[in-house]
């Protein structure tokens, strides 16, 4: 137990407990002044331990973390390594701009709905900390169910019939997925009796019981992630909840169950696939793809654009188990995290334009004003990310996903991420076209309320820093694949 | 031999659960069915705590008791949802602020 233990200890407790704490304060005390400010403070704060579990990782590489001094497969692990350090990077960035925004939204006189976001939405933020921080398969599942529960309450903090019936089908689809993913468990436990990602390669061989515990746990975490077939619930539920809680949902929330695919088929259970299976999802992925756009493509509501983008951004992930190799293991880290913060951005800014407005039509977006302006050149440029443009960060992640296709000899994934890109490109433009003066002019110019200059500025700042991915691909590629399991592709 | 009637029951009760789930469009039916198969699970990791040692292994019981607080959860959740549609159901203001109810169900 080194200095280096010390700080991953001090570090990890704050991720995961400061925003539990920030959820217990605005409940217990609910002065208008803490809703406001506290979540935005400790995610600063959150920065600083991040920049120190940064700085340990560039050191000291891929770290495990024996909670109490007990060493697996009794005690329970964390675990850090370059994927897990750059989904807490996401989640904290997208936090931090959530947290700016909602602290103007939260202001005055809030309503139900917003009180219950100034204390649900921080019990998320705590269990994404702890879901990629987990290391091992029912602690997974434990904070899997905490990120579920919380985000079915958001959707539901929407008034209306359309919400309710959004949250319940999100429920009982999250409800199966958590079953089957159980089930693996106790199937993975049976054969091996270990739940340690690092145990389990040595404990599982392949064995037709481990296959089921493999296809369960898959099937059970693609419900959560809302991959291709059982993405049914995501386009209602993420457009039914209010607009910050659409952000973290979009952005943060299915890429836990996304996330948990690729860390499993490529750790613990990497014996268990074949090369055909590893096809087969990356199909799944590219039905995704093309699915989701095309949807995207005739949505009449703002929101529902936005939502049927992600089900199409979610499939480029699965896309890295046919590549398998550390250039598209790059190219994946770097597409969740652009996606990521384009995706918070979007959601924010189409919060802003249904505040100024209070229309989410389509056609109804036009530059009325200043922020309008503002608010519109965050959606261009989070829309030239999706579409992966140079120089955004969705370009660099794309141009290692084709680099990994080419190397590997695939040429028709190269086509996938190529036609994604351009259905991107498409849905964006239709979403713009409107707000560069060719639709009919505006009826109701007059017909506004302000938005506050942080509710303008969040979602510009996390549009511009996937402009800064984009020109930092080289520098932060290294530590992106520390601890990759992936040696000796590439 | 004992063991193997116990493993059957579980799949037989988490066959009737997966029925029941595909099988009813009723958001409450959808949540019984879930809570059988989730039962189904829970008997199955007792049953291994039971067959992989003598005592049973303390792992798999520690599983299930945490598996129990998780599904009393979300359940609770789910019956929430059940009571704001049928609040919401009624005349105007006999709601009462049903997201708060959700928001402390959670938190």
């Amino acid at each position: 137990m080194g200095d280096g233990a010390a700080t991953l200890a001090v570090a990890a407790t704050a991720l995961v407990f400061g925003p539990l704490l920030v959820a217990l304060i605005v409940f217990v005390v609910p002065w208008p002044a803490l809703r406001e400010r506290l979540a935005l403070l400790v995610s600063i704060a959150l920065l600083g331990a991040l920049g120190t579990l940064s700085s340990e990782l560039m050191t000291g590489g891929a770290a495990r973390l024996a909670l109490g001094a007990r060493a697996a497969p009794l005690g329970i692990e964390l675990a850090l390594d370059g994927l897990s350090l750059a989904m807490l990077w996401m989640t904290a960035l997208v936090a931090l701009a959530v947290n700016a925004w909602a602290a103007d939204w939260l202001r005055g006189a809030a309503n139900a709905s917003q009180r219950g976001f100034g204390v649900i939405w921080p019990v998320l933020w705590s269990a994404l900390n702890a879901l990629f921080l987990a290391a091992d398969l029912f602690n997974v599942y434990v904070t899997l169910e905490i990120v579920t529960l919380a985000a079915v309450a958001l959707v539901v903090l929407t008034r209306g019939r359309a919400a309710l019936q959004a949250a319940m089908r999100y429920l009982v689809f999250a409800l199966a997925g958590s079953i089957l993913y159980l089930l693996g468990v106790a199937l993975v436990y049976a054969a091996s009796g270990v739940l340690t990602f690092a145990l389990l390669p040595a404990a599982l061989p392949p064995s037709p019981a481990a296959s089921l515990a493999l296809l369960v746990i898959t099937a059970g975490l693609a419900m959560k992630a809302a991959l291709f077939p059982v993405h049914g619930w995501l386009p209602a539920a993420h457009a039914a909840a209010p607009s910050p809680a659409s952000a973290v949902l979009s952005a943060l929330v299915v890429k836990a169950g996304a996330y948990l695919i690729l860390r499993l088929w490529l750790g613990p259970f990497d014996a268990l696939w074949s090369q055909a299976l590893a096809q087969g999802m990356g199909a799944v992925g590219a039905a995704g793809i093309v699915y989701g756009s095309v949807q995207a493509l005739r949505q009449q509501h703002i929101k529902r654009v936005i939502a049927y983008s992600t089900v199409a951004q979610l499939g480029y992930l699965p896309l890295l188990l046919p590549l398998a190799s550390i250039a598209a293991w790059q190219g994946t880290v770097y597409h969740a995290l652009n996606h990521g913060l384009a995706k918070a951005a979007l959601f924010l800014a189409a919060g802003n334009l249904l505040h100024m407005h209070g229309d989410g039509r389509v056609h109804a977006l036009r530059i009325a004003d200043r922020q309008g302006a503002l608010n519109v050149a965050a959606i261009a440029i989070a829309g030239v990310s999706l579409a992966g443009l140079p120089p955004s960060g969705g370009f660099v992640a794309k141009w290692w996903l084709l680099e990994a296709a080419f190397a590997t000899g695939q040429w028709w994934w190269a086509i996938v991420i190529v036609a994604g890109g351009l259905l991107a490109a498409a849905y964006m433009v239709r979403l713009l076209h409107p707000a560069l003066g060719h639709g009919a002019p505006h009826a109701d110019a007059t017909a506004h309320a302000s938005a506050g200059a942080l509710m303008l500025w969040a979602p510009f700042a996390l549009a511009m820093l996937t402009l800064v991915l984009g020109s930092c691909g080289n520098w932060l590629a290294p530590y992106i694949a520390i601890g990759a399991p992936l040696p000796g592709h590439g | 031999m004992s063991l193997w009637a116990y493993c059957a029951t579980a799949a037989g009760l988490f066959a009737i659960g997966l029925y029941g789930l595909l099988a009813y469009s009723d958001f409450i039916q959808r949540l019984l069915a879930a809570n059988i198969m989730v039962s189904a699970v829970f008997l199955y990791l007792i049953v291994t705590a039971a067959s992989t040692a003598t005592p049973p292994h303390p792992v798999p019981q520690a599983m299930v008791l945490t598996g129990i607080v998780v599904a009393v959860s979300v359940t609770a959740l789910a019956l929430v949802l059940v009571l704001v549609r049928c609040l919401r159901a009624l005349p105007d203001d006999a709601a009462p602020r049903p997201q708060d109810t959700a928001g402390s169900a959670d938190g």
